[in-house]
């Protein structure tokens, strides 16, 4: 299959890899997807007190459209509120990194991750 | 040693130059580009004494007789021939088939259909190492089966089936026994006698011959009766009409001679390749050869690297050429039904490579093969949530998982 040079650029240099402090309060995790079905993405944030991702850590098994899917997904949400990263479309990160249509549950599957996580770094604040 | 490192044979072959060589002489006007059905010039007769020649070599490699083999397009179409031919032949005995679950689509597909018009088919399962044994096939049959048709070598796999006891039994209970033979012929020693079969398929390009040719062994005595699929001037005894391409027909016959002639030298050489291959990645952790470790063609080594998605990993070897079992890698977005049939996990079947050596494989490729794959192997695995999990511990089986 033939990649767009951005999903080529993701996957040789994926960016924000690594794990943060699943325990704490401000960090929230967003694990996704089945080993069955070939992809399970597991994407963290931390909030600072104001509610605005200051970090974002990813870890993927997929294919190339679903690791790039998630990098991009890390740097899009650093720096966003909360209330603006869960209002990010699978159809914007499909179109950044020109995805193919058999590759689209890739993005879908990053927005569920994103969107999962913050609702967990939402319910440990209780807010 | 050139990039990409070309290590999926069991794909396709490139052609052997001796080969392409020798089909040029059989088109321009140079050459002898007759009709092999001319009966009446020199044309047609130089035409016709090379397609027989051609069918006496690919004879000679299966122990036949040359007039048992019939051209056809490849072996998708003499499989296509062979089971729906012999089907419908037979239909007033009887309307059972026997198969197994891991065969080629072209069985497989084929098999739909015949149900499609009222056959009953049983589709055999594997066991755990890829083979169908003699006993599953024994215990299959019924008063009514008129057709087993089981492959010779798994294409995914390389697991080599007993043919030959499972000819005998289908020869015992007067059943006729088909084998997809694509991607064994020159690859394991074939005796159609010995071996109890009735019909065979043929592809030429999975041998060093061209694409677009293959032949179907139709046995003699005790005679197979087939119906045709294809109509028309009644060439091949009537059994598949339409001109012979006489190119592709004469690079088929030199193929399988160079086949019948290296076969022993070839089988010794690529059995240390693929041994340096499994060494060179066997000390690496949650490592898996699919298949059997005894009964197998040495050519094609299928390997689960756990925790690694399989597209992703063909991608990081970007110069070698290799195929997976990966859901990814198939328009149907399903892990290999090979795989899966083998009772392995769909996260196995996820982290799957096939790698099939050839007759242009050299010891350097492979070496640079392992170096490729150790170095993705780790930098995926690093990317890897299951393997975090893997090495925290986690049983992932245990896992309530979000499927999509």
């Amino acid at each position: 299959m033939a990649y767009s040079e951005k999903v080529i650029d993701h996957y040789e240099n994926p960016r924000n890899v690594g794990q943060l402090d699943e325990s704490s309060k401000n960090v929230g995790t967003g694990m996704v997807g089945a080993p069955a079905c070939g992809d399970v993405m597991r994407l963290q944030i931390r909030v600072n007190d104001e509610g605005v991702i200051e970090d974002a850590k990813f870890k993927t098994y997929g294919c190339g459209s679903a690791i790039a899917s998630s990098s991009l997904l890390t740097e899009w949400v650093k720096g966003k509120h909360l209330d603006d990263a869960e209002q990010i479309k699978n159809t914007q990160i499909a179109e950044e990194l020109a995805l193919p249509p058999v590759k689209i549950h890739c993005s879908v599957l990053a927005e569920d991750a994103i969107k999962s996580a913050v609702r967990d770094v939402r319910e440990k604040q209780g807010s | 040693m050139s990039l990409p490192i070309y290590l999926d044979y069991a794909s396709t072959t490139p052609v052997d130059p001796v080969v392409a060589e020798k089909m040029m002489e059989f088109m321009t006007p140079a050459g002898h580009f007759g009709n092999p059905a001319s009966r009446s010039h020199m044309f047609g007769w130089h035409a016709e004494a090379a397609v027989e020649d051609a069918r006496q070599d690919v004879a000679t490699l299966i122990g036949a007789d040359s007039r048992e083999i019939v051209w056809t397009s490849g072996a998708t179409e003499a499989n296509n021939l062979a089971i729906k031919g012999c089907a419908h032949f037979n239909q007033r005995k009887g309307k059972h088939i026997i198969t197994s679950r891991i065969e080629h689509k072209a069985v497989l597909d084929t098999c739909r259909q015949l149900e499609r018009e009222g056959f009953d088919v049983t589709y055999l399962d594997p066991d755990s190492s890829g083979l169908i044994q003699p006993e599953m096939v024994a215990e299959a049959i019924r008063e009514d089966t008129t057709i087993v048709s089981i492959m010779h070598v798994n294409n995914e796999l390389g697991t080599l089936n007993d043919i030959g006891a499972i000819g005998k039994l289908c020869r015992q209970h007067k059943i006729i026994f088909h084998v997809d033979a694509a991607q064994s012929a020159g690859k394991t020693p074939i005796n159609v006698e010995e071996m109890f079969v009735d019909m065979m398929s043929f592809s030429a390009h999975k041998i060093y011959g061209p694409k677009g040719i293959g032949a179907l062994f139709v046995r003699r005595k005790p005679r197979v009766r087939i119906e045709a699929q294809m109509h028309g001037g009644g060439h091949e005894r009537g059994m598949r009409s339409g001109t012979l391409p006489t190119h592709q027909i004469v690079g088929m016959g030199q193929a399988f001679k160079i086949g019948f002639e290296t076969l022993e030298a070839e089988t010794a050489r690529i059995t240390a390749l693929r041994a340096r291959l499994w060494d060179g990645v066997v000390d690496m952790e949650e490592v898996h050869l699919n298949g059997s470790d005894n009964q197998h063609v040495p050519g094609i080594v299928n390997i689960s690297f756990a925790f690694v998605e399989g597209e992703s990993l063909m991608m990081a070897l970007r110069n070698l050429a290799v195929s997976s079992g990966s859901a990814c890698t198939s328009a149907s977005l399903e892990p290999s039904y090979v795989l899966r049939a083998l009772g392995l996990n769909d996260e196995m079947a996820h982290s799957s490579i096939r790698f099939s050596i050839g007759r242009y494989t050299t010891e350097e490729d492979i070496d640079a093969a392992i170096a490729q794959v150790r170095v993705a192997v780790e930098k995926l695995r690093l990317l890897s949530p299951l393997w975090d999990m893997f090495k925290a511990g986690i049983d992932l089986n245990t896992v309530q998982w979000s499927a999509h």
